[in-house]
């Protein structure tokens, strides 16, 4: 196959062929079990219905479909903006007060550990059901820790001579930080904030699901849910997952025009 | 040589580390020249790296008094008056080679002409032009460690202070970084601290050997390298170089250097 193969394409078209071909294949089986497999196997319309009448209830109602994306959607990026310009924020202070960042740090880890999408109904209380402010913060505070957590470690995770470095240049804090603590924390900066992309959406969709606008996407996916509209609650969570997919992508290349300068990203690029 | 001309003066400097802990320094006197080359040499823990950090206000002596360019070693660090190399290059990941000969000069204010005048006047002084818009990790260790010694040279610091800067490179590579150095230092005139583990380095280099025994690291002695300027690959064959070398090692080795160290017993 190698050898039959090969003349065909030029080299270029067919490294990128041997790197995306697997992926693919999967991607061509798992259509194919979805639509064909599953429905022979008998499992039921109400546990997973085909993927065509998934689409096609996507069809039928996309101008709600995509309205309710794009509420929900603003509530993650509303959370996500938030969450993660407070958390740099903060970052930046027990940074720079190492001994208030010490003491607070054993809780921030604790924190980052905690269920925070257990607060969700509390925030509707907090904020009322239909506000997007309810869903807002709840995807901020699930964003917030991962990004205090990774900024603080870049930060103070600087070689002692590249330290020594802006000390004998008599470099005050200011320039410590811009020229130094905070390019050095952008590695760590852009894995936290590709975790918040998917935190946030998550965060979003399920502060619907406690009660929201009837226009937001995890109102529509409960609401489809109960009255048995399976392929209808399927499709909204088809566009929850583009969005999600879509955000966590535009993060990533985000970082990849950022990152430029560091080595594992210029591996990655052929 | 009188005390005006002298770059660095210290008299009786002491360092030890935490409460009654490691004696690093003890009662070093030490004065360097205007345009003199020094090599600092010695057994691992005589104290060298932390002699060249007080030199630096890097690290702040115990007791005794040291002066840089007729000032306190904390006065001359604030005004960036001398341009510090480590064994490392510690370069900025995320600057270009440009970029980082140019941090300092961007710290000290100069325009943007002036830091890109420098920076090629730099990058041919260490021979890297073609690589001015590479990062680090593109280069070997040996063009990572002229980078460093660009930027340490970047705002013509009259003092240069050098940790071991060679210490991490194959022999190749660090014989030809010493005749490189000793080139930008006679082209440049300014007065150089060096940190070596290296004795025909130490030789090769220095106008003056500084020799030192460990715990408490003391000078033991200072052996003046009276070999012709400037030095070339030949200086290293020539029967004086090697009667030098002998001076130098004998020097350590009646500093102790060549005992055994005891290791602490351990008694259960």
């Amino acid at each position: 196959m190698t050898t039959v193969a090969q003349p065909l394409v030029d080299g270029r078209t067919w490294r990128r062929l041997r790197k995306w071909g697997p992926a693919a294949i999967v991607f061509g089986i798992g259509i194919a079990l979805w639509q064909w497999v599953l429905p022979t196997l008998g499992v039921e319309r109400y546990l997973l219905p085909p993927l065509t009448d998934v689409l096609e209830a996507f069809w039928d109602n996309r101008s709600e479909l995509l309205r309710a994306g794009w509420i929900t959607f603003k509530e993650a990026l509303g959370g996500f903006a938030l969450g993660c310009s407070v958390a740099f924020l903060c970052a930046l202070f027990l940074a720079r007060w190492r001994p208030l960042g010490n003491a607070l740090m054993p809780y921030m880890i604790a924190a980052n550990a905690v269920p925070i999408i257990a607060f969700a109904p509390i925030t509707n209380a907090w904020f009322g059901t239909l506000s997007p402010w309810s869903k807002v913060v709840i995807a901020a505070v699930l964003c917030f820790f991962p990004v205090l957590v990774n900024t603080l470690r870049g930060l103070t995770s600087v070689r002692p001579e590249s330290l020594e470095l802006m000390r004998s240049y008599a470099a005050p804090q200011r320039v410590v930080f811009g020229r130094l603590r905070i390019p050095n924390s952008l590695p760590f900066v852009f894995t936290a904030l590709k975790i918040a992309s998917v935190l946030a959406m998550i965060g979003a969709v399920v502060g619907d699901y406690f009660g929201g606008s009837t226009e937001s996407l995890g109102v529509q996916i409960v609401s489809a849910v109960s009255v048995a509209q399976y392929e209808t609650a399927w499709a909204a969570i088809l566009v929850a997952s583009m969005l999600g997919i879509a955000f966590y992508a535009v993060v990533a290349l985000a970082e990849r025009l950022v990152l430029s300068w560091h080595p594992s990203i210029r591996a990655g690029v052929e | 040589m009188s005390a005006a001309e002298a770059v660095v003066s210290a008299r009786g400097i002491s360092k030890t580390f935490g409460k009654g802990g490691v004696t690093a320094l003890q009662g070093i006197d030490l004065e360097v020249g205007l345009g003199e080359f020094i090599s600092l040499i010695g057994p691992s823990g005589c104290g060298k790296s932390t002699l060249l950090r007080v030199i630096g206000d890097l690290v702040e002596p115990s007791s005794g008094e040291i002066l840089v360019n007729g000032k306190t070693a904390h006065r001359a660090r604030l005004d960036r008056d001398y341009g510090m190399v480590f064994q490392a290059a510690v370069l900025y990941d995320w600057r270009t080679v440009a970029k980082n000969i140019a941090l300092p000069l961007e710290l000290m204010g100069f325009d943007r002409s002036t830091r890109a005048a420098r920076v090629r006047e730099l990058t041919h002084l260490v021979e890297l032009q073609g690589f001015e818009k590479h990062y680090p990790w593109q280069l070997s260790g040996g063009m990572q460690q002229r980078v460093a010694i660009a930027r340490a040279l970047s705002f013509s610091p009259a003092l240069l202070l050098m940790d071991e800067p060679f210490g991490a490179l194959d022999e190749m590579t660090r014989e030809r970084l010493n005749l490189e150095l000793l080139r930008i230092w006679s082209e440049i005139g300014s007065t150089v601290v060096f940190v070596t583990h290296s004795i025909s380095e130490a030789v090769f280099l220095s106008t003056r050997v500084v020799v030192m025994s460990a715990r408490p690291g003391r000078i033991t002695s200072i052996v003046p390298i009276d070999l012709p300027q400037p030095r070339t690959v030949e200086t290293r064959e020539e029967p004086r170089f090697f009667e030098l070398v002998t001076e130098v090692r004998e020097a350590l080795h009646a500093g102790g250097a060549d005992a055994v160290e005891p290791e602490p017993e351990v008694t259960a």
